[in-house]
């Protein structure tokens, strides 16, 4: 199945492929600014394929990324699907608070985080051991933030505000307050 | 020549800051604070980096959260905006062939935004008030946080510089559409619905034949696409700031005014309706048209495509008003019509928008093959790469299923943010500004190529290898605006530190370049009032 973490390597080595060929074009383009060779501009033609190359890659980015993103369609029809677990949580004056001291559920199972913030703006962000990050989503009070998620490997997972609340929240920190297990 | 000398007087004693008009002296008064305000962003930036490698002892959280507060204000508006004020108040005459409408007026934004920004960026050191740039409801008024009196203070310093930059937007549109004593009735109303775009069915859908000759240069109307978002995005700040300075003024008052009467997503939602007017309207619009002036000047030709790049500058306009929701992905209780609509597809424009204004810009440049590698061109090359790189790399997090995992991360703020400011915007600056540099100082000559060339290469490498580490390190999961203890994205924090060295390294090259080239008295001498009474921009040959 597809974990956030194959989709960020994706991604990577799609920007980073994306990275090289533009750097070398301008170097291309920059060394033969300057030398002497055929001046010419683009034809008509080949302007409008170019604009219309460019609508169809913005445009099909976000195509792509809805029918082979698993979270998507889940994110998008949340209020249908009936999650098979639902943790309730608080935040308020820079902490959080957990339904349970240790949340768990299964691999595969939907889960529903639903978050509320009594006070300030925060986030809820969800993190690997290694400190990578699973899926986030702010905080925002007097508004219902609910996430929903299917994890794809079994283990323990951090809990942490990924949005800044003044300096007394900069360490929002929860380890292992999630286990997903088989 | 000694070396003291030249360090007194300048490179070859060439610039006389008593020759200088009062239009000269007020582009050069921009552009000289704004190079040090960015300067001072920079050693912000630097000492941000250094603290996200190891927290510097004796320094605590609310110390770095202030820096991370001025430090995008100093950048974008005592820097960023000084440079392109000064050069627009400068080139929109010189474009039109008729004076500024007030030269006075110029100087008031001169003041406004130097001292507005003096005055923000000392309370945050002095108060460490911290909520910053996005000032997420309620944070900006949370006073079990910050001092109310602090924070009054650097609102106050904000709304200066809006003030100057309101000043800025009058002057460009006055000078635009009015009629200097003694010339022929300028028709005023068709002088701004050219500039700002609203006459373009007439220019796109009548005949060739029948098409009137539009009545303001390309260059011209992008400054004034950009000054509308300039505008709006004051108002939308002024208005914000007066909202919080009225909480701040209740809590020094002994009233607590309840922050819940004040919906944070909609205000969310406003804010960065006006914020990314900044980003997304104002900065890509000021930047395609920096990039055709630029590259016309250099070429000595017309413009490739010159309707169709006027039309996507005025596309780039309505776009930049309906693209805010790619701000609220990870916004759960944000209506999914407006993620989709707003935050993916409208934003997906840019690309064509800004894809259109590098293709035309590197075509024009082609189309005059063989040309002299000046240091104007190659920043000017370095510009085009910066939003090269970084326009992407923003369509790729302005996806619903992306942004789960992107936001608030190293990523946003290296690959996206510092990429498309410091190699997109900043290069393109330092193009304007060796470009205007023997023009607006009747000819001083530049003191070292070779320290030109460094100044090149390593705020280039400097700024995509930190943009490039952060995003690594952003992809590894590490967020932005926070505080790693542990030293866990050490390996590339270090590297991004490396890169924010050169790129400081290059900012003190091209600084000591400057002050070589001007000498010290001449660099005071732009401050002094000008000896030649005058509207003209140049002064008179003798
Ligand atoms: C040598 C130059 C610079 C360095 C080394 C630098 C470094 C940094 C660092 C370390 C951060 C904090 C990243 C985080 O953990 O969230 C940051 C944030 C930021 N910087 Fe820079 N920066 C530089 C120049 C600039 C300039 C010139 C501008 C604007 C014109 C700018 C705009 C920003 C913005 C908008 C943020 C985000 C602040 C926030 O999250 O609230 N930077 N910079």
């Amino acid at each position: 199945m597809v974990d956030s973490n194959l989709v960020l390597n994706g991604q990577t080595i799609a920007y980073t492929l994306y990275a090289i060929v533009i750097i070398l074009l301008m170097a291309w383009f920059s060394y033969n600014i300057t030398r002497p060779g055929k001046a010419g501009v683009l034809s008509n033609r080949l302007f409008a394929i170019l604009v219309i190359f460019l609508a169809v890659l913005g445009v099909s980015l976000h195509i792509a990324t809805s029918m082979t993103i698993p979270w998507v369609p889940i994110d998008l029809n949340r209020g249908d699907i009936t999650p098979d677990k639902t943790f309730e949580i608080t935040v308020a004056d820079h902490q959080f608070h957990f339904p349970e001291e240790k949340m768990v559920a299964r691999v595969g199972e939907i889960v529903l985080f639903d978050v509320k913030s009594e006070d300030l703006t925060y986030g809820f962000g969800i993190f690997r051991t290694d400190k990578s990050m699973v899926c986030q989503m702010q905080v925002v009070p007097g508004h219902r933030n609910d996430l929903m998620w299917r994890f794809e490997k079994p283990g323990l997972y951090t809990v942490r505000s990924t949005e800044y609340s003044g300096p007394k929240g900069h360490q929002m920190i929860v380890k292992d307050v999630l286990e997903i297990t088989e | 020549m000694s070396f003291i000398d030249t360090f007194l007087n300048g490179e070859q004693r060439l610039f006389k800051p008593n020759s200088l008009t009062p239009m000269q002296k007020l582009a050069l008064r921009f552009v000289v604070v704004g190079v040090l305000y960015y300067g001072l962003s920079a050693i912000e930036g630097m000492i941000m980096r250094i603290y996200e490698i190891q927290p510097i002892p004796g320094w605590d959280s609310e110390h770095f959260f202030a820096i991370m507060t001025a430090h995008p204000f100093v950048g974008i508006f005592g820097s960023s905006y000084s440079i392109v004020f000064g050069a627009f108040l400068f080139l929109v005459p010189f474009l039109m062939k008729k004076p500024l409408w007030s030269i006075k007026l110029g100087n008031w934004s001169f003041i406004l935004i130097t001292f507005g920004t003096l005055t923000f960026w000392l309370t945050g050191f002095i108060n460490h008030y911290a909520p910053l740039y996005t000032l997420y409801w309620p944070l900006p008024a949370d006073f079990s946080q910050f001092n109310p009196l602090g924070g009054a203070i650097f609102i106050l310093g904000i709304a200066l510089v809006m003030v100057g930059t309101l000043f800025f937007v009058f002057n460009i549109f006055k000078t635009i559409a009015y009629t200097p004593e003694g010339w022929e009735k300028v028709p005023a109303k068709a002088m701004l619905a050219s500039a700002t775009g609203f006459s373009w069915k007439e220019s796109i859908f009548r005949r060739k034949s029948k098409r009137r000759d539009n009545l303001v240069s390309l260059p011209v109307a992008a400054i004034a696409r950009g000054s509308v978002d300039t505008f709006l995005n004051a108002i939308i700040i002024t208005f914000t700031g007066v909202l919080i300075l009225v909480y701040m003024v209740a809590a020094l008052l002994g009233y607590d005014l309840r922050e819940s009467a004040i919906d944070a997503l909609l205000y969310k939602n406003w804010f960065w309706w006006g914020l990314d007017l900044i980003a997304d309207g104002l900065v890509l619009i000021f930047v395609a048209g920096t990039w055709y002036l630029l590259a016309m000047l250099i070429t000595g030709k017309d413009l490739y495509m010159a309707r169709i790049a006027r039309l996507a500058l005025w596309v780039e306009m309505i776009v930049s008003w309906t693209v805010w929701s790619h701000h609220l992905l990870a916004d759960q209780a944000q209506p999914v019509v407006l993620k989709i609509v707003s935050g993916e597809f409208v934003t997906a424009f840019e690309l064509i928008t800004q894809g259109l204004a590098f293709f035309i810009t590197l075509i024009t440049l082609w189309s005059a093959r063989p040309l002299k590698m000046t240091n104007e061109l190659k920043f000017l090359l370095g510009g085009l790469l910066g939003f090269g790189l970084a326009v992407p790399a923003g369509i790729i997090q302005a996806d619903i299923g992306l942004n789960r995992i992107l936001h608030n991360t190293q990523w946003i703020i290296g690959p996206h943010v510092h990429v498309a400011i410091l190699i997109g915007l900043v290069m393109t600056l330092y193009s304007a500004i060796y470009f205007l540099l023997p023009i607006l100082t009747n000819g001083a000559k530049l003191y070292s190529q070779k320290l030109a060339n460094f100044h090149f290469w390593a705020h280039l490498i400097g700024g995509i290898g930190m943009g490039a580490f952060m995003g690594m390190a952003g992809l590894k999961g590490m967020l932005r605006r926070t505080i790693y203890y542990e030293g866990e994205f050490n390996l590339y924090m270090i590297l991004a530190g490396i890169c924010g060295a050169l790129l400081i390294l290059a900012f003190l090259a091209f600084l000591y370049n400057i002050i070589m080239t001007l000498g010290v008295n001449g660099l005071i001498g732009i401050f002094m009032p000008s000896k030649l009474k005058t509207k003209a921009l140049l002064p008179e040959e003798e």
